[in-house]
């Protein structure tokens, strides 16, 4: 069982473990939550995606995890809209029976999250407002899964 | 056709989304490009550099040499930047 959820609304990082507690034969959940940095005075950033192609983008590379690891159940919850430091942005959730792949499943899932999700990003800094630029390279973190 | 704008795409056009009938002869997604570019000063800004820019039709990445036809959704946006 996959869920996908991209929203504004904060998340309940309780309730989405206990979901992936439910399946039968679980014995390791891995997950992972990430919050906004005040990375060089970051006052607030705000997230904007194409709904419907994020959730697909996501879904395949969710689909890809689930090729590589025997897994049980995933869960990803990604906040869009505008969020201030130390707020929550992301969750990855993983079950599978052992925890060798639940762990390399949600690295897997948040080193694609983190460079490749279908998202843009807008900082806002004393100096005003300004899109992050991709980054022209492959990012390390992701060239290890190839 | 049904055409959607993200990030600094939409605030150059100053929205993000609207329908548009577009002659028959823009029937590929550079040709739509170079159409809309002449809409005005927004757009101009916004498609100036196609490199720049990526594209979706129907959700999906497309290139821009993809066909399009007047029941598609087209998406333009800057390359992703992960979440």
């Amino acid at each position: 069982m996959s869920e996908i959820r991209i929203q504004r609304e904060d998340f309940d990082p309780g309730a989405e473990i206990a979901a992936l507690q439910s399946a039968g034969a679980v014995g390791a959940i891995a997950s992972f939550i990430g919050l906004v940095r005040s990375d060089g005075g970051m006052e607030a950033m705000t997230l904007d995606h194409y709904p419907g192609f994020a959730e697909r983008e996501i879904g395949a590379h969710v689909q890809e995890a689930r090729s590589r690891w025997p897994l049980l159940g995933v869960r990803v919850v990604h906040r869009v809209g505008r969020l201030t430091p130390g707020e929550r942005i992301v969750f990855v959730g993983v079950s599978s029976s052992h925890r060798q792949a639940a762990f390399a499943a949600a690295e897997f899932l948040m080193d694609y999250l983190k460079t490749r999700a279908p998202f843009w990003k807008l900082e806002e800094r004393e100096t005003g407002a300004t899109w992050v630029e991709a980054r022209e390279s492959d990012d390390e973190s992701v060239k290890r899964w190839r | 056709m049904k055409l959607l704008y993200f990030a600094w795409v939409r605030q150059r056009i100053g929205r993000s989304e609207e329908d548009l009938t577009v002659p028959a002869s823009v029937s590929t997604v550079a040709a739509l490009i170079e159409y809309l570019r002449g809409r005005g000063a927004g757009y101009e800004a916004a498609f100036r550099d196609a490199a720049l820019l990526r594209c979706a039709v129907n959700q999906e990445h497309a290139r821009f040499d993809a066909k399009i036809g007047p029941n598609d959704e087209i998406a333009f946006f800057p390359p992703v930047t992960g979440g």
